[in-house]
């Protein structure tokens, strides 16, 4: 589930400011509890992490590197 | 419709007696935003003080050469346009609704004589300055100074994977953009800057979930100029 903000609902206030600002229609508040309701829309903008004060929702990055970097070594 | 509990909780209101903040509340003015409309637009003439209801504003400037850098997100009970509206010159810097946005605002000619009227509307706005005053001080210090791009560019070498992750497909590394704020001792506004740098310089490509490494010379070269 990379591809989607990560909510830790432990952390979550029930604000809904996340779902406020998405706007793809991602996020849902569901007994007062953000999550991840709509799959396959979100662009990663990251917008729904930025604004969470409570630090509920995490957008994370993998980083790689391009394979060529390993090659005549 | 203007509401009194609402407003009491606003920081620049914080401590009025209900006979204060009835007083206030004749003044104060409720207007709804749009995702992505411009509330107030920098450089303009400041018409008034705006308190934030529901919603998110992200307080934004322009360089010259057109760049974006975001000073901030601000959440309901957050002010904004409060020190054009003090100092009376323009805004410095855009207010833009991230989401469907309701906001109060109280008219600058108000603002003054209310400030007047209940002392205590100056000591909070005071607190509030001198708290932003601070944390653009740190922004100052992370944009100037020291040179944050190269950090980043530091810690994503510290963070690529090495060949033998590469060829087994190991989990990698992730990161968010707070994460890499805090593990470089900054903020998370700079972090978003710092890696379009990058991006310019071809060191890297942001691509959805992903960070990608194209030039780890380049990247290097960057990291070393701290
Ligand atoms: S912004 Fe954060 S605290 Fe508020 S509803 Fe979303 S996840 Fe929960
Ligand atoms: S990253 Fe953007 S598109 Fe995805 S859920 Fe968050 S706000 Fe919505």
């Amino acid at each position: 589930m990379l591809d989607y903000p990560q909510i830790n609902q432990e952390y979550c206030n029930g604000c809904g400011l996340c779902v406020m600002v998405c706007s793809n229609g991602v996020l849902a508040l569901v007994h007062n509890i953000a999550m991840v309701y709509s799959m396959g829309t979100c662009v990663y903008c990251t917008n729904c992490e930025a604004v969470c004060e409570a630090g509920a929702i995490r957008c994370p990055y993998e980083i790689t590197i391009e394979y060529k970097h390993f090659l005549n070594l | 419709m203007v509401d009194i509990d609402s407003l009491k909780n606003m920081p620049y209101l914080l401590g009025l007696e209900t006979d204060e903040l009835e007083d206030v509340m004749r003044s104060v003015f409720e207007k709804s935003a749009e995702r992505n409309e411009i509330i107030v637009h920098e450089d303009e003439p400041a018409q008034a003080l705006f308190f934030i209801v529901s919603g998110a504003v992200k307080v934004q400037k322009t360089s010259s050469e057109g760049k974006e850098q975001i000073l901030g997100i601000l959440r309901p009970g957050d002010a904004f346009n409060d020190v054009a509206v003090f100092d009376g010159k323009p805004a410095p810097a855009s207010a833009i609704a991230m989401s469907k946005v309701t906001v109060y605002g109280l008219n600058r000619t108000d603002i003054v004589t209310l400030t007047v009227r209940h002392p205590k509307i100056a000591m909070n706005a005071i607190q509030i300055l001198a708290a932003s005053v601070r944390r653009y001080i740190s922004l100052v210090e992370d944009l100037s100074f020291r040179n944050v791009t190269s950090r980043v560019a530091k810690l994503l070498l510290q963070y690529a994977p090495d060949q033998a992750q590469v060829e087994e497909a190991q989990a990698r590394p992730r990161l968010t953009q707070q994460d890499m704020a805090g593990l470089v001792g900054t903020s998370r506004e700079v972090v978003g800057r710092s890696l379009k740098a990058l991006e310019e310089e071809g060191a890297i490509r942001v691509d959805r979930h992903r960070i990608a490494i194209l030039d780890k010379d380049v990247l290097e070269e960057i990291s070393a100029e701290d």
